[in-house]
C-alpha cells in the first residue's frame, strides 16, 4: 500500500466531490436510483412506518396495561420497570448495529473490533464518574473525544489493509483494549468483576427505580439520532462513494476519488456512534463489565444483529438488534420457567442457550434468507406486487 | 540461563500449538478464501472428544503412550469429523459467496459454544493424562517438560507431513493449483469441491490436536468450552502476520508470537502490574507487520 504515502504527493486539485456531475456518475454506478418515482413512494411509506413506531414506542412507558407471555420482563405489565430496561437495551443495539451497518452493509468493510468503539463509551464515561468523580457533562465530552481520536487513529493504521486483513486487524485492537480493561491497570476498571457506576453526581432523573422511564426515553433519542445521522449520511454524496466502494473499490479510485478518505469517514462514523450507545449503555445498565460490553463475543453480537435484519438496509439494522435482544432476554426468561425446566435434558439443554438458538437462527437465515429480514419482506412485498417485478435482491 | 531455556522451550512449545491451528485457518484460506470462524470451535471439540475417549480407555491398555496416542488419535479425528461435517452441510451450498461463507461459519461458532455451555457448563473437564506428560526431562542441566517436547514434536512433524502433503501428493499440487487459479483448474475437469472437504477436514484434524495439546500443556489437562475461541484470535494474528494463505509464513509467524507472548509476559508481565502485557505484546507485532508490510511476512504480493 505504496499508495497512502505517495498521496502526499499527488495534485491537491483533486477535492472531495460538491457537485452533482460526480454524483450522479457514482449514482450509475449503484444499483439504486433516488429519483426513481416507485423509491419515493417506498420511502413515504417508509417514513409513516417509522414516524408510527416512534409515537408508540415513546408513549410505551405511559401505558401500564397487561400483555401476557410475550413480556421478558418478570411481570406482565407494559411499563414495568423489567420489561422497559429491555427495550431500552434493544434502542441502544439497534443504534450500535445501525452504526455498524454504515460500516458493513453500505460501505462493505468487515470490521471485527466494533466492541472496542463501545467499551470506550461505557468504561471512559464509568471511570470518569465514579474513579475521578466527574459531573456527567464532561465525562460525557472527555468520552466522546477519545472515542473519536481513537477511532481516527486506529482507523487510519487499519486501513493500511482490506478484506479479512481489516478484519483481524480491527480484531486484534479489539482485543488488546479487553485484555487491558480485564487487566485493571491502577484499579480504575475493576478488571473481570467490572465497575459499577457512581450515582453521586448524576442528574436525579437519571438515578432510582423510578428512572428506568427517563433512561428507556434517552436509549431511544439516542436511536432516533442515531437513525437520523445514518439517514443524512448514507443519502448524502459520501454515502452515494461508500456504497461504490462497497461495490467496487477500484472504479472509484478510476473515478478520481480517494477511497481512503471516504472509508475512514464511514469507519470514524460508525465508531462514534457506538461509543455514544456504550455512554447510554452506562447510564441505562449502571455497571460496566468486560465480558459483557468488551469482549469479542459483543462484535459478533451486533455482526449477526445486522445481517439478521439485512446488510445494507437501515430499518434492517433496527429490527434485527431489537429482535436479537428481545429474544435474548426472553429465551432467558423462558429458560427459568418451572414447566421448562422439567423437560428432559436432550431438549432442555440446548433451548435452554439463547445462543444457540440465535445462532442457529442464524446459520438458517444466511443459507436461505441471506438478505436477512429486510430481504424477506422485500421478498414478500414483491410477491404482493404480483411478481411482476424481477427483483434483484443483492445477496451475501 | 537455565530459566532463559526453559521460557524459550515454552514458547516455542506455544508456537506449535499455534502453528497446528493456523495451518488449517490457512490452507483453507488460500484455497476457499474462507476465514473460517468455527475452528476455535473445532479445538474445542477435538479437546473433548480427546476428553472422552481418555476417560473411557479400557483398564486393560497398560501403555501410557499407547493410552496417549490414541486420546491424540480422538481429538484429531474428532476436530476432522466436525470440520467435514461443517464443510459439508454449511460451507457447500454457499460456495460463490466467501461473505456468507465467512458469516455462517461466525454462526455456527455462536451456536456450538452455546450448546458446549449448556452442555458442560462453565467447569471444567480433566483429561486423564499419563504422568510422564507432566514430567520435566533432564538435557545435561536443563530440565526441559515432556509436555513441552510433545508439543513442538508434533508441530514438526505436521510442518513435514504438510510440506510433503502440499508438493508430492496428488491432492497436494490440486490444492496449491486451486490456491492459485481455481477455475482454471475446474475447467481442467478436476473436482475442486472435494479438494474443499479434504482442506477443512485436514485443518479440522490439526485443530483437534491443537486442542487436545493445548489443554494438556497450557491448561494443566483441563478443557472448558471456552478455551478454543481464545485461542482461536491468537491463531488469526499468527495467519495474518506470516501472510494469508501461506504455511511457511504462519510457521514463522507461530514461532514469533509464541516466543513474544512468553517472553514478554515472563520478563515484563509479572513485574508491572500488567498480567495481559504478553497479550498485548502481540497485538502490538501484529501492528508493526502490517505498517511495514500490510500483506504479512511471506505473502503474496498479488
Amino acid at each position: 500500500m505504496t499508495r497512502v504515502l505517495g498521496r502526499r504527493g499527488s495534485p491537491s486539485a483533486r477535492t472531495t466531490p460538491g457537485g452533482g456531475a460526480v454524483a450522479r456518475r457514482l449514482s450509475r454506478l449503484t444499483s439504486r436510483d433516488p429519483a426513481a418515482p416507485a423509491g419515493t413512494r417506498r420511502t413515504r411509506t417508509g417514513v409513516t412506518v417509522l414516524a408510527v413506531a416512534l409515537v408508540i414506542f415513546g408513549l410505551l412507558p405511559l401505558a401500564s396495561f397487561q400483555i401476557p407471555w410475550v413480556l421478558p420482563g418478570s411481570v406482565d405489565v407494559v411499563n414495568s420497570a423489567g420489561t422497559l430496561e429491555v427495550l431500552g437495551l434493544c434502542f441502544i443495539f439497534a443504534g450500535v448495529a445501525l452504526g455498524f451497518d454504515l460500516l458493513f452493509g453500505f460501505t462493505g468493510m468487515l470490521s471485527f473490533g466494533q466492541v472496542l468503539y463501545f467499551a470506550v463509551g461505557v468504561y471512559l464515561t464509568d471511570i470518569a464518574l465514579s474513579v475521578w468523580h466527574w459531573a456527567l457533562l464532561p465525562a460525557v465530552a472527555l468520552t466522546m473525544a477519545a472515542g473519536f481520536v481513537l477511532a481516527v487513529v486506529l482507523g487510519a493504521i487499519s486501513l493500511r489493509v482490506r478484506g479479512i486483513a481489516f478484519a483481524m486487524v480491527t480484531l486484534a485492537f479489539a482485543q488488546a483494549a479487553y485484555y487491558l480493561i480485564a487487566d485493571n491497570p491502577h484499579g480504575l476498571t475493576g478488571g473481570d468483576s467490572g465497575l459499577v457506576m457512581s450515582t453521586v453526581r448524576l442528574p436525579a432523573q437519571l438515578v432510582g427505580v423510578v428512572s428506568t422511564r427517563n433512561l428507556y426515553w434517552l436509549a431511544l433519542a439516542f436511536l432516533v439520532v442515531a437513525y437520523a445521522v445514518v439517514w443524512l449520511t448514507t443519502e448524502s454524496v459520501a454515502g452515494r462513494v461508500w456504497l461504490a466502494i462497497r461495490e467496487s473499490e477500484q472504479r472509484v479510485e478510476v473515478l478520481g476519488l480517494r477511497p481512503f478518505r471516504f472509508k475512514l469517514a464511514s469507519f470514524v462514523l460508525s465508531s462514534l456512534i457506538a461509543t455514544a450507545g456504550g455512554v447510554v449503555y452506562l447510564l441505562l445498565v449502571g455497571t460496566a463489565a468486560p465480558s459483557s460490553v468488551a469482549s469479542t463475543t459483543v462484535t459478533v453480537s451486533i455482526l449477526v444483529m445486522v445481517v439478521l435484519g439485512g446488510a445494507g438496509t437501515r430499518w434492517g439494522a433496527v429490527v434485527g438488534a431489537m429482535v436479537y435482544v428481545y429474544l435474548q432476554q426472553y429465551l432467558l426468561k423462558i429458560a427459568a420457567e418451572p414447566s421448562f425446566t422439567s423437560l428432559a435434558a436432550p431438549l432442555r439443554v440446548p433451548l435452554s442457550q439463547p445462543d444457540f438458538l440465535l445462532g442457529a437462527i442464524f446459520i438458517l437465515f444466511i443459507l436461505f434468507a441471506p438478505g436477512g429480514i429486510a430481504g424477506l419482506a422485500g421478498r414478500a412485498r414483491a410477491g404482493i406486487a404480483g411478481r411482476f417485478r424481477g427483483g434483484k435482491h443483492i445477496g451475501s | 540461563m537455565s530459566t532463559f531455556i526453559a521460557i524459550t522451550v515454552s514458547g516455542v512449545a506455544l508456537g506449535a500449538v499455534y502453528f497446528l491451528i493456523a495451518s488449517g485457518l490457512s490452507l483453507i484460506y488460500g484455497l476457499m478464501d474462507v476465514l473460517n470462524f468455527a475452528h476455535g470451535v473445532f479445538l474445542t471439540l477435538g479437546a473433548y472428544a480427546g476428553w472422552a475417549v481418555a476417560a473411557h480407555l479400557p483398564a486393560a491398555l497398560p501403555n501410557a503412550a499407547v493410552r496417549f496416542l490414541v486420546t491424540a488419535c480422538a481429538a484429531a479425528l474428532g476436530g476432522a469429523a466436525a470440520a467435514a461435517v461443517t464443510e459439508l452441510l454449511l460451507i457447500r451450498p454457499l460456495y460463490g459467496r466467501p461473505v456468507s461463507q465467512i458469516l455462517v461459519t461466525i454462526g455456527l461458532d455462536l451456536a456450538l459454544l452455546g450448546l458446549l455451555l449448556g452442555a458442560f457448563g462453565s467447569n471444567s473437564r480433566s483429561i486423564a493424562v499419563p504422568s510422564w506428560l507432566t514430567q520435566v526431562t533432564r538435557f545435561g542441566s536443563e530440565r526441559i517438560p515432556n509436555g513441552d517436547i510433545v508439543a513442538i514434536g508434533t508441530g514438526i512433524v505436521l510442518l513435514g507431513a504438510l510440506t510433503w502433503f502440499l508438493r508430492r501428493t496428488r491432492y497436494g499440487i490440486i490444492i496449491r493449483a486451486g490456491a492459485q487459479n481455481r477455475e482454471m483448474v475446474r475447467a481442467l475437469g478436476i473436482n475442486v469441491g472435494r479438494a474443499f472437504t479434504v482442506v477443512f477436514t485436514i485443518g479440522g484434524a490439526a485443530a483437534g490436536l491443537a486442542g487436545l495439546l493445548n489443554a494438556v500443556v497450557f491448561s494443566g489437562a483441563l478443557v472448558d468450552p471456552t478455551q478454543g475461541d481464545q485461542l482461536l484470535i491468537f491463531a488469526f494474528i499468527v495467519v495474518v502476520i506470516g501472510g494469508l494463505g501461506s504455511l511457511a509464513g504462519s510457521a514463522v509467524a507461530a514461532l514469533l508470537v509464541g516466543l513474544v507472548q512468553t517472553y514478554v509476559s515472563f520478563y515484563a508481565g509479572s513485574g508491572s502490574g500488567l498480567g495481559q502485557l504478553g497479550n498485548m505484546s502481540v497485538v502490538l507485532v501484529l501492528a508493526v507487520v502490517l505498517l511495514v508490510r500490510p500483506r504479512g511476512l511471506l505473502g503474496s504480493t498479488a
